[in-house]
């Protein structure tokens, strides 16, 4: 199998990237592809809770790099589905404790193993984020409807851009389409005029992320709620289906977005 | 390696490890460096490096290599020094210095006069957040200067595209230069040694030139002769 090596970054913290993984995870995996996620947030790992597996850590990304285990010894299946694995970060480390270039080893080990390596990307534009972004073939930058949010991905994307890499995509998360409306929060089209990168999917704000994240039980898991069905989007658009973009389901909102093609 | 101690010249500084490179081809020289670092490990690990390349011309396919090699080291490589403008520009874009403390004041020149048909900056592109682009003459960006971008010119500067970054034109102290955009909305003008910020504005943006008029900076709309 060659897999595609997918990194969620966004500069600032905070803005959703692990929630991302872990739904886009699940979502690829319901569709029947084999899906590794990675946290590569060493230090301060979250992965492992949001996706509900943290009592079953044994070995870590950094027992892997450092050889203290094997690649499929770290990979905990997630059981709820037939292929999702998690490769936890360490906790006790931090982001000194691995080097880009063996985060781009491993990633081409992992490669052979599955059709999607996901890779969720610490905040911050240091160390851990040159890790996380070492050995991807794609980046999607997830960014939240507020200008230090899109200031902070604005950076993170010029920093992509410098090592000439394909130009990463853009997830839209936390969007309130009734402030939109009421002109209290930036718009689809404001983001994007200002980012110029191209939008693969758009979330909106839903209570339900919280409370699934602390169950650990990623939303994705059942498609009825809102946020969930952007995550199954994402997942479509990057297996290469056309999707529209419909998950606000606001009628002014969605012709403006029809008619920017 | 016999000749390794003629093409590299190890000094400590106050921010960590100063590194100079000799003259040579840039393999043989990135090998050494390389080598002379895995001759002494214990010394180098966890060191803060900055390079002094001298005149060879980097780019990204070069210096991200020796970031990872350095890194899978140990060691940060913090700040490259160049004499080469492509190299700064590469080590900028990859977030290193290009200086080892602040720029000391710049050399006081005459600034490039507008319209003398002196050669300008071309910039094809968008620039974001967090790039900051110095140059003696006039600077010319096809795209956007998005907030948290800056451009110091010696000259005038001109945006074909929207403005909402830094923006310092005459910063040698020339008066008489100009700054154009097609939404002219910076988070902060400066010409020679005047500041503005822009004021908040409604309805459709339009193209603006904004100049020094009897000490204060003034934006006026562009508009073609009647």
């Amino acid at each position: 199998m060659t897999g595609t090596v997918l990194t969620v970054t966004s500069g600032k913290g905070g803005v959703g990237k692990t929630t991302a993984i872990a739904n886009i995870g699940v979502a690829l995996a319901a569709k029947g592809q084999k899906v590794i996620c990675v946290d590569g947030d060493i230090g301060l790992r979250n992965l492992d809770v949001v996706m509900g597996l943290e009592n079953r850590i044994v070995y870590d990304l950094v027992d892997v790099i450092e050889g203290r285990c094997r690649l499929r010894q770290a990979m905990i299946h997630d059981k709820r589905l037939p292929e999702l694995y998690l490769i936890p970060a360490a906790q006790t480390r931090d982001k000194t404790a691995i080097s880009p270039s063996d985060m781009a080893r491993l990633c081409n080990d992992l490669r052979t193993e599955c059709d999607w390596v996901l890779i969720d990307s610490p905040a911050g534009i240091e160390r851990g984020f040159h890790n996380a972004i070492a050995g991807a073939d794609k980046i999607i930058v997830i960014t939240n409807p507020e200008i230090s949010a899109v200031r902070d991905a604005d950076r993170v994307i010029g920093l992509v851009e410098a090592e000439e890499r394909e130009a990463p995509q853009l997830i839209i998360n936390r969007l309130n389409p009734a402030m939109v409306k009421r002109g209290d929060m930036l718009s689809v089209d404001d983001v994007l005029d200002l980012l110029a990168i191209k939008l693969i999917g758009l979330v909106p704000e839903d209570e339900n992320v919280i409370v699934a994240s602390n169950r650990g039980a990623p939303l994705t898991l059942d498609a009825k709620s809102k946020a969930g069905k952007a995550f199954h989007n994402i997942a479509r658009r990057l297996l290469g289906d056309e999707v529209p973009f419909d998950e606000l389901d606001t009628p002014g909102l969605l012709q403006r977005l029809l008619g920017r093609k | 390696m016999s000749n390794t101690a003629a093409l590299i010249d190890i000094k400590g500084i106050r921010d960590g490890l100063l590194v100079k490179l000799g003259e040579g081809g840039w393999p043989a020289l990135q090998a050494a460096l390389i080598n002379a670092i895995d001759e002494r490990q214990a010394f180098f690990k966890g060191a803060r490096l900055a390079l002094d390349v001298g005149g060879q011309e980097l780019r990204v396919a070069e210096l991200t290599p020796l970031r990872d090699l350095l890194s899978d080291r140990g060691i940060f490589l913090w700040a490259v020094l160049s004499e080469s403008s492509i190299t700064e520009q590469t080590a900028r874009n990859l977030g290193m210095a290009t200086r080892l403390s602040k720029p000391r004041p710049p050399v006081v020149r005459p600034a490039a006069e507008p319209g003398e048909g002196e050669g300008a900056l071309w910039l094809a592109h968008t620039l974001r957040s967090g790039t900051r682009i110095e140059y003696p003459g006039n600077v010319v960006v096809m795209g956007d200067v998005n907030a948290g971008a800056e451009i110091v010119a010696g000259g005038s500067v001109v945006v074909w595209g929207r403005l909402r970054g830094v923006v310092h034109a005459g910063a040698q102290g020339e008066k008489g230069v100009q700054v154009c955009a097609l939404e002219l909305s910076p988070t902060q003008l400066r010409i020679a040694s005047e500041i503005a910020v822009s004021p908040k504005r409604k309805g459709k943006p339009q193209a603006e030139i904004a100049s020094l008029k009897d000490g204060a900076i003034v934006a006026e709309p562009w508009q073609t002769k009647e």
